[in-house]
């Protein structure tokens, strides 16, 4: 019998191969199709900056600073979201400040990703003592308040990009662990796990070939969340003014700068904010889309 | 219970120790000590001299031991700064981060409980969409720019609250609510699932089948179930407000721990840094300790395992 035979057949679904199936489940998922667009934006605006940017980012012109937005009765379209109080292009120094957002939020999870996803497979493979081992350090992880170490951390170091994603990609790397060694765990006792073993793979093979395959879309969820973290945790770093250093142009770090403004030039802190407000959202939109689109029962 | 008690105390004081050992790395990173303490214009000899007078000439397990021992005598060190005890440092400050987190805390279990148990009872309707919306909006909304725009409306335009400062509660409205949602979302999240699971549970649908009316049932059997996770979930975020406070602390003017770490970072300041560090992860500790058996008492699965 087939399935066009019956409308009401539900094993029409089944019969498509597994990626067609979450190509369909992605293209009828709305907060998916948002999220995941706002990212791709955000991103053209970061690789395309200076050509799309109308001023130089850094460029200060003392004659222009705080000219307001154009929706302001005294702005101007010259400067459509209007200067800073050096007189830097508002709307320049917003596109280039989606490069270290994304930078950071993107090098940090693939920092901590390693790192998580590396203790949550020997945990989760292993069990017994590596695995209380690994629970161990999780505990102590989750133990340290992480924003009070970073910030530390970055004031001994000093701060730079580098810093900031390397601290960050050394603490955020919690969830990580917890997600992939419980995904490990359920499938450690799999049919196909056991055949690898019988035929005589080492446990590194078989992590690298039957496991890690098998908890990958785990690990991309968490990584989106965690981009998502760790663009915020940016945000607060330079914001406290222990991330990147100034002119670098950081959502951060304009509210920061904007702040003694902000009484009679509230616009100097509301758009970096809401961008990073809307790119944080967007990413966290993008990644419980993928839940759920990856999801072995679909939606739920 | 004794034995579950027991394992997991010595799991918190391992944990406790491991923490205390990057406390202590944190330290040692930020630079040469005995060149602080002895100032920026001593010569070498003075700072040799210093060195040997401290014991940080000793291998450093010695002077960890040696910290450590102090430590739990009570004696974190002294701010390269004033010249005070760090621990009076903190102690001085404390209460003003203890009401925030309380009132941060409270604020937000009023609000994610309740939102969590209509959201669960009616999936898909619109108060679950719309708390759903709460959620995604707290977690990603920075919380130094949602406490500036607060300042702003309600401090500046409005003119209802005091914007910076701890002199009276009303100081503490604004910090709380900006910290509160922070903190909402995860205990949201949760007391909707464990409702959802616990309403699904055998016992829940006798309970319905004996014709208990709904709100007995919510409260008494699925609530008192579906408490467990949120129990751990408030202790783990009541750690995280803690540690958390330094944003919101600086950005409200608010004289507490949070503005304390934040200024000796600043100032370079290790040994104040180093003790906080400490005493936020300690509590953090004690409070995950509290809420497992605080479950244990709750759930006979747990404390019989």
């Amino acid at each position: 019998m087939s399935a066009a035979s019956d409308p009401f057949a539900p094993l029409d679904v089944d019969r498509l191969a597994p990626r067609t199936l979450m190509v369909r489940r992605a293209l009828r998922h709305p907060g998916f199709l948002v999220g995941t667009g706002i990212v791709l934006l955000v991103a053209l605006a970061a690789l395309f900056a200076p050509w799309i940017s109308p001023h130089d980012p850094d460029a200060q012109a003392l004659g222009r600073r705080l000219i307001p937005p154009v929706w302001d009765a005294a702005g101007r379209w010259e400067h459509p979201l209007g200067t800073d109080h050096l007189g830097r292009d508002y709307l320049s120094r917003l596109i280039h400040g989606t490069r270290v957002s994304l930078i950071v939020g993107l090098f940090a999870a693939v920092v901590s990703g390693t790192i998580g996803t590396v203790l949550g497979l020997l945990g989760g493979y292993f069990g017994g003592r590596v695995d209380a081992v690994v629970m161990y350090l999780v505990t102590t992880r989750l133990s340290l308040p992480s924003l009070m170490v970073a910030l530390a951390l970055v004031a001994a170091i000093g701060g730079s990009l580098t810093t900031v994603v390397l601290v960050l990609g050394f603490l955020l790397w919690d969830r990580f662990a917890i997600v992939v060694r419980s995904a490990v765990q359920q499938i450690r006792s799999a049919d196909y796990v056991a055949a690898a073993v019988a035929a005589g793979a080492s446990p590194l093979q078989v992590i690298a070939r039957e496991v890690l395959p098998n908890v990958a879309s785990a690990i991309i969820v968490v990584a989106t969340l965690e981009m998502a973290l760790a663009i915020l945790a940016e945000a607060a770093l330079s914001f406290l003014g222990l991330g990147v250093r100034p002119p670098t142009p950081s959502w951060g770090l304009m509210v920061a700068e904007g702040r003694q403004f902000m009484f009679f030039k509230p616009y100097l802190i509301a758009l970096p904010g809401a961008a990073i407000f809307l790119l944080v959202v967007a990413v966290n939109l993008m990644g419980d889309g993928l839940r759920d689109i990856t999801a072995p029962e679909g939606r739920h | 219970m004794i034995r579950f008690l027991l394992r997991r105390l010595a799991i918190s004081v391992l944990v406790a120790l491991s923490v205390s050992i990057v406390a202590f790395a944190l330290l040692r990173m930020s630079g040469d000590l005995a060149q602080e303490l002895a100032g920026e214009r001593a010569t070498a000899e003075q700072v040799e001299a210093v060195r040997v007078a401290n014991g940080l000439d000793r291998p450093l397990p010695v002077q960890y031991l040696d910290w450590a021992q102090r430590a739990l005598r009570g004696d974190l060190g002294v701010s390269l700064f004033s010249g005070e005890p760090a621990a009076s440092l903190i102690a001085a400050r404390l209460p003003v981060t203890a009401t925030l987190a309380l009132t941060s805390m409270a604020l937000a279990l009023a609000l994610a409980v309740p939102l969590g148990v209509i959201a669960a009872t009616r999936p898909n309707s619109w108060i679950d969409r719309v708390s759903l919306m709460l959620a995604v909006f707290g977690q990603a909304i920075p919380n130094f720019w949602f406490g500036l725009i607060l300042m702003l409306v309600f401090g500046v335009y409005l003119r209802w609250t005091p914007i910076s400062g701890s002199d009276t509660l009303a100081h503490f409205v604004l910090p709380s609510v900006t910290l509160g949602l922070s903190a909402m979302p995860a205990i949201m999240r949760m007391t909707r699932s464990g409702m959802i699971d616990a309403l699904d549970a055998d016992y829940v649908r006798t309970a319905r089948a004996k014709g208990l009316l709904m709100p007995a049932v919510l409260v008494r059997h699925a609530l008192r179930n579906a408490v467990l996770p949120v129990v751990s979930i408030t202790a783990v975020q009541l750690g995280a407000l803690l540690g958390g406070s330094v944003v919101v602390e600086s950005v409200f003017a608010l004289n507490g721990i949070g503005q304390l770490a934040y200024q000796s970072i600043q100032r370079l300041d290790f040994p104040v840094v180093q003790a906080i560090v400490l005493m936020v992860s300690f509590i953090y500790i004690v409070l995950t300790f509290l809420s497992d058996i605080a479950n244990a008492r709750l759930d006979p699965r747990i404390r019989l395992a």
